[in-house]
Parts: structure tokens; C-alpha cells; sequence
């Protein structure tokens, strides 16, 4: 397997607080495979962009990895001093976040944030830089390149805006990109767009792509595997296909049920009762336990785990066992 | 048409312009004309009483501005609203459930609200009678009361905000994205709420929302916009199984599905232009695979006569002559 870009095993996300230490992300473990795209769904609060954070090294103190460990490439990463990471960050692995307009220096041209990028990362002169930049803007997508190279970030678009961010991840041809929610804040039109270039690139690339999201549509068209999370824990992780459509953790499958169809109507949407536990209070055992309909003595005791290494799996004592439920049953 | 008879809300050419110029010294040193930017321009629909009509569109297409007409926040610039109820029942559910609800109320407080303003002289007991019962409607429980809002979570929060607006014994609801701000699984609860609230008090939604698969589930006739218009309405079912316009056909493209991911589609070009200079004709011709010269010229009308069914589209129009 050397083609295994980004492997985390074990990853620990701990916060201390004046109330107790909390565990954002607790025991999580995957791998992603060279232009390979992982989705990381889940419910706000569930760890996914924290697990993204960590990667990237960018936790909020006093957030910190507890235990566990990142390794890029066959690098470790996750115990780097700040200054190693900023090296690997960037170059390494690209970052593109929900909102491009907070992504860019509102006082800078786009241009010149790209030259200062690249000539960052690699050893570009001046004029070579700009001509990359061009390349790469005509690469994401944007029309005029001439004339916009000298435009503010303000003066684009959502959708184009987030075309800049995307060129600025892929400046240094990193290994890894960690987009988190890369959509979220834009139309569907425009959504479809940028998901379909961030899969173009990176399949020319060879790319390996953690793409955070909790819209399980996009995940579905856009992912190779995706990972499901729950308080902090991985609940499911899988093939795309298998996921959406056999999904095997009683979590999963009460999501996939609260989704509305755009195929077959229903009077009512299934429902998961309750909702996500507090960090502060996360129950013994299996933390989806209070609002599984089939949790079992072992379920409120021992907490349930994807065997380390398996590249697919529920964390679930009945689905572990076998034991086939029906959707109808779900949650 | 027996159809109007039962209409609760009858919306007529319905427009809305903001003055967005510049300062007016600008505008006399750099020689600039006033702007204006048509949010709604030339809107009609009816909505039937018990029924749901949703407008969907991309953002910037005017649906939230409808939403502020209807209910009295913005005074239309042309047009007509008949609302054929009372407008004491004409009640609101916004979309960010943080910022719609008073953080240094308690949750008694924020409920009882509609009910000591439209009717002041209810006993005391009674407020807090109704308070409880509501809480217990929407799913909550009575002690939840006497907690503050930034105690709950977005799904809780938005129930706050239904058993508000029912606390005005409403009969028509303007829900504004009610659920865009909150997760699946806690939006399948809010929304199976509405529905089974819809039938058991005979309430009428104008529901607002940019997500057609929640759309496909709450409403009975939909509504498509574009840059101020509505360019198709249908009822649900005939909108999904046949979209009239060619904005329609690509957004139902678009939209990701979990049942038939289309791993290898060619997403809609283009974007949606600025409502401040909007393209001549159809709005919509720069990126309609279907445009020809009469679009770019011509703006496609609306018809009058069939209520639940129109298209504001030429190719449509010679593509099926019966459609109108």
C-alpha cells in the first residue's frame, strides 16, 4: 500500500475546559489512496471538521491531539513544531474552507495572492509565478483571465471566488487537499460546478481529497469512500454506493431515511428521535445507544470500534454481529 | 374556476424595486444615473387555503423579498396582494433560529408574545395555559419554558419559533428557509411537525426554500424563480415529472441525488446574473441551452388565465402548444 497518502490512526481531539476535558474526535482511523476522494459527513458538532483541523494542523488552543498519529506520505505529521507545519501546510497539503471571501485578503488582487503563493512554495521567479498563475486560473475555470488577474477578491463572484481559492490550494501541487464544506456557502448551480472541478483536478492530478461536508448528496456524487460520524467517533466508513444504499450502521441508516427523496414520496420522513449528544455528556458504551431502537445490553457498556485497518465497516455490536436490520426498523 | 373560489393569498404583477444608486454627490460628480435593482418584478401566483406553495430558486431571485411583502415587512412598488383572511393570523417562521429568537428572554416569554399583542386582555393563567400546550405541540416540554434560548439546540430553537408563530392561532405561514439552518436528521423532524401541524390546524404555507427535495416534500404546487420572475409553476408532481422550462430541467439536473448520483454530469454553465442589470428578454437566455433570437429580444409573458400551470419560455411555448 504505497500508495496510501494520508493515514490516520487513532487520531485523539481533546479540549480541556473549566467543566472537564472533552473529546471532540475520539479514536478515529482512516486512510485516503492517492487521487482517492474521502467524504467526511456528519451532523454539526460530530468532529469532522476538527478531524480535518487536525490534519491540517490548524486546532484552536487549547484544542490538541491527545493521541494517535497523522502521517503524510509515510510522514509523520501531527507531532511537527508550528514552523515544520507551516512548511507542510500549503505545500503539502491545500486547504480550502467554507467561505472564499474570508479565504482571500480583501486587500490584495487575486493575481498577486497567487504569485505570493506559489513563489512561496516553490522557486518561481516573478514573471514565472504570474504566468503559473494564469495557468492556474485558466485551469479553475475563470474567463478573462488578462483582465481579472488585477481584479479584488470583491469583485468576484461566490462561485468564481471560490475558483481562486481552489487555485491557490493547488499552487504547490500538494499531495492532499482538505476542503471543508467547499460548497456549503454557494447555489446549486454554482455547486455543481465547483464539485465537478475539484474532481477534475484532482483526478489529473492524483490528488487525495478529504472533502468535509454534511450534505450527503454532494458527498454521494462526488466521493470515491466516505466516512460517517458521530460524536466524535467514526460510525460508519465505506464505499460510497454501499453506504447510501446498504447502509449498515442503525445512525446511518436513520440519516439516509431523514433525507427527503426527489424519487418516492412519503407521508412522513423518517425521523431518528432525540438528538446528538453534548460532548460533556456523551453516554457509556455506544454513544448513539439513547436513540437506537435495537441497543442491546453490550451497546450501553462497551464502545463499539471499526476494526483498525479495515477499509470498510460499521462501529456497531448488531452490524458486527450479523445481525441484518431493516430499514423500516431503523432508529 | 372553482379552483379560486377556496384562494386564501392572491398575488397580482406583484413588484418590488430597491434604490441601490450611489450617494447623490457621487452621482453628480461622476455623471451616474440612479439604479434600481427589480427584486420582484412581476410576480402573480394564488395559494389555496390548506395547501403549501413553495418558491424555490438560487439565491438573489427575490423569494425572501415575496416572503417580506406578504407579510407586511416591505410595501410593494407595484401590484397587488389580496389576502382574503384575517391579517392578525398571518404569522412568520424565519430561517436562522439564533438570530429570530430574544436572548434574554425565556422561552415563556418569546411564546407569549403573539398572544398578549393581539389579544391583551387574556388572563394570565390562560397565557401560560397556551404556552404549555404549545411547547407540548411542537414536541417540547412545558418546563422548557422557563429556560433561555442559547440553552437549546438549532432543531429546538426552530420548534421556538413554530410555537410562536402558532401562538397567534395563525392560519397562513410564511416559513422563510425554515430548516436550511439545521442538520438532516433534526430538518426531518421539523418538517414532519409542519406537515402534521398543517393537517391538524388547516394552515396554509408559503414555504420558501432553495432545496428542491425538501420542496418536493411539503409542497402541493411549486413556484420556480429567476432574477425576480416566476419562470414555470406547476403542482409538485408534474414539475418533477415534467419541467416545462429549461432553467427547471438544469436546476432538477443540478441538484445532487442520493438515489442516481450522476458521477459524470456537466454541471449548468454560467451564473446568475446581477438583478441590478439583468440580461434583455428572458433573464435566463445567456445560459439556456434552448435560447434563440426571440429570447434575447422579447421578454416571455405570463398568462393570466391557468393559475397552476404556466412557463414564461418561448422554446417551451413552441415545444408543447397546449402549455401556456
Amino acid at each position: 500500500m504505497s500508495d496510501v497518502v494520508l493515514d490516520v490512526q487513532n487520531l485523539c481531539v481533546e479540549f480541556p475546559t473549566r467543566k472537564g476535558l472533552l473529546t471532540a474526535v475520539d479514536g478515529i482511523s482512516l486512510q485516503i489512496q492517492r487521487g482517492e476522494i474521502l467524504g467526511m459527513v456528519g451532523e454539526s458538532g460530530a468532529g469532522k471538521s476538527m478531524t480535518g483541523m487536525s490534519i491540517l494542523g490548524l486546532l484552536e488552543p487549547p484544542g490538541r491531539i491527545a493521541a494517535g498519529s497523522i502521517h503524510l506520505s509515510g510522514d509523520r505529521i501531527d507531532d511537527l513544531d508550528d514552523r515544520a507545519m507551516q512548511a507542510v501546510r500549503g505545500r503539502r497539503i491545500g486547504a480550502i474552507f467554507q467561505d472564499p471571501l474570508t479565504s482571500l485578503n480583501p486587500l490584495f488582487r487575486v493575481g498577486d495572492q497567487l504569485v505570493e503563493t506559489i513563489r512561496l512554495h516553490t522557486d518561481l521567479d516573478k514573471p514565472a509565478a504570474r504566468e503559473r498563475a494564469r495557468e492556474l486560473m485558466r485551469e479553475v475555470g475563470i474567463p478573462a483571465v488578462e483582465e481579472r488577474i488585477d481584479s479584488y477578491p470583491h469583485q468576484f463572484s461566490g462561485g468564481m471566488r471560490q475558483r481562486i481559492v481552489i487555485a491557490l490550494a493547488l499552487c504547490a501541487e500538494p499531495e492532499l487537499i482538505v476542503a471543508d464544506e467547499p460548497t456549503t456557502a454557494l447555489d446549486v448551480s454554482i455547486q455543481a460546478q465547483i464539485t465537478a472541478l475539484l474532481k477534475r483536478l484532482c483526478r489529473e492530478r492524483g490528488t487525495a481529497v478529504m472533502l468535509v461536508t454534511h450534505d450527503m448528496g454532494v458527498i454521494a456524487e462526488t466521493a470515491d469512500r466516505v466516512a460517517v460520524m458521530y460524536a466524535g467517533r467514526l460510525a460508519e466508513i465505506g464505499a460510497v454506493d454501499d453506504v447510501v444504499r446498504r447502509p449498515q450502521h442503525p445512525y446511518t441508516k436513520g440519516l439516509m431515511g431523514s433525507i427527503p427523496s426527489l424519487r418516492t414520496d412519503v407521508e412522513e420522513l423518517q425521523m431518528i428521535p432525540g438528538s446528538m449528544p453534548r460532548l460533556n455528556a456523551i453516554p457509556p458504551g455506544c454513544a448513539f445507544n439513547p436513540r437506537c431502537a435495537h441497543a442491546g445490553p453490550r451497546c450501553r457498556e462497551e464502545v463499539p470500534r471499526i476494526a483498525r485497518g479495515d477499509i470498510t465497516g460499521a462501529a456497531c455490536w448488531l452490524a458486527q454481529a450479523g445481525t441484518t436490520l431493516t430499514p423500516g426498523e431503523a432508529a | 374556476m372553482t379552483l379560486r373560489n377556496n384562494a386564501i393569498l392572491e398575488v397580482d404583477a406583484l413588484e418590488r424595486r430597491f434604490d441601490v444608486s450611489a450617494p447623490w454627490l457621487n452621482r453628480l460628480i461622476e455623471r451616474k444615473p440612479r439604479k434600481t435593482l427589480r427584486a420582484v418584478d412581476g410576480v402573480d401566483f394564488v395559494i389555496q387555503r390548506g395547501q403549501t406553495l413553495a418558491l424555490v430558486g438560487e439565491s438573489g431571485c427575490g423569494k425572501s423579498t415575496i416572503a417580506k411583502l406578504v407579510t407586511g415587512l416591505h410595501s410593494p412598488s407595484g401590484g397587488s396582494i389580496r389576502f382574503h383572511g384575517d391579517r392578525d393570523r398571518l404569522q412568520m417562521i424565519f430561517q436562522d433560529p439564533f438570530a429570530s429568537l430574544n436572548p434574554r428572554w425565556r422561552v415563556a416569554r418569546i411564546i407569549a408574545e403573539p398572544l398578549r399583542t393581539l389579544s391583551p386582555d387574556t388572563p394570565e393563567a390562560e397565557v401560560s395555559a397556551r404556552v404549555d400546550e404549545l411547547l407540548r405541540t411542537v414536541g417540547l416540554a412545558p418546563a422548557d419554558g422557563l429556560k433561555f434560548p442559547h440553552e437549546f439546540s438549532g432543531g429546538q430553537r426552530q420548534r421556538i419559533s413554530i410555537a410562536r408563530a402558532l401562538a397567534g392561532d395563525p392560519e397562513f405561514l410564511v416559513c422563510d428557509e425554515p430548516t436550511s439552518a439545521l442538520d438532516v436528521s433534526v430538518q426531518a423532524q421539523v418538517l414532519n411537525l409542519m406537515k402534521r401541524l398543517q393537517k391538524k390546524m388547516d394552515l396554509t404555507y408559503l414555504f420558501i426554500s432553495h432545496d428542491l427535495s425538501v420542496v418536493r416534500h411539503m409542497a402541493d404546487v411549486i413556484a420556480v424563480m429567476y432574477l425576480g420572475r416566476i419562470v414555470e409553476i406547476q403542482p409538485t408532481a408534474d414539475l418533477f415529472a415534467n419541467p416545462l422550462h429549461p432553467y427547471t430541467g438544469l436546476l432538477l439536473e443540478t441538484i445532487p441525488n442520493l438515489e442516481a448520483p450522476k458521477r459524470d454530469r456537466s454541471p449548468m454553465v454560467g451564473e446568475v446574473p446581477s438583478p441590478v442589470s439583468p440580461p434583455s428578454g428572458c433573464s435566463f437566455h445567456p445560459r439556456c441551452p434552448r435560447a434563440f433570437d426571440r429570447c434575447k429580444t422579447e421578454r416571455p409573458q405570463r398568462s393570466a388565465k391557468v393559475h397552476n400551470r404556466r412557463v414564461a419560455c418561448f422554446a417551451a411555448e413552441q415545444g408543447a402548444p397546449d402549455v401556456q
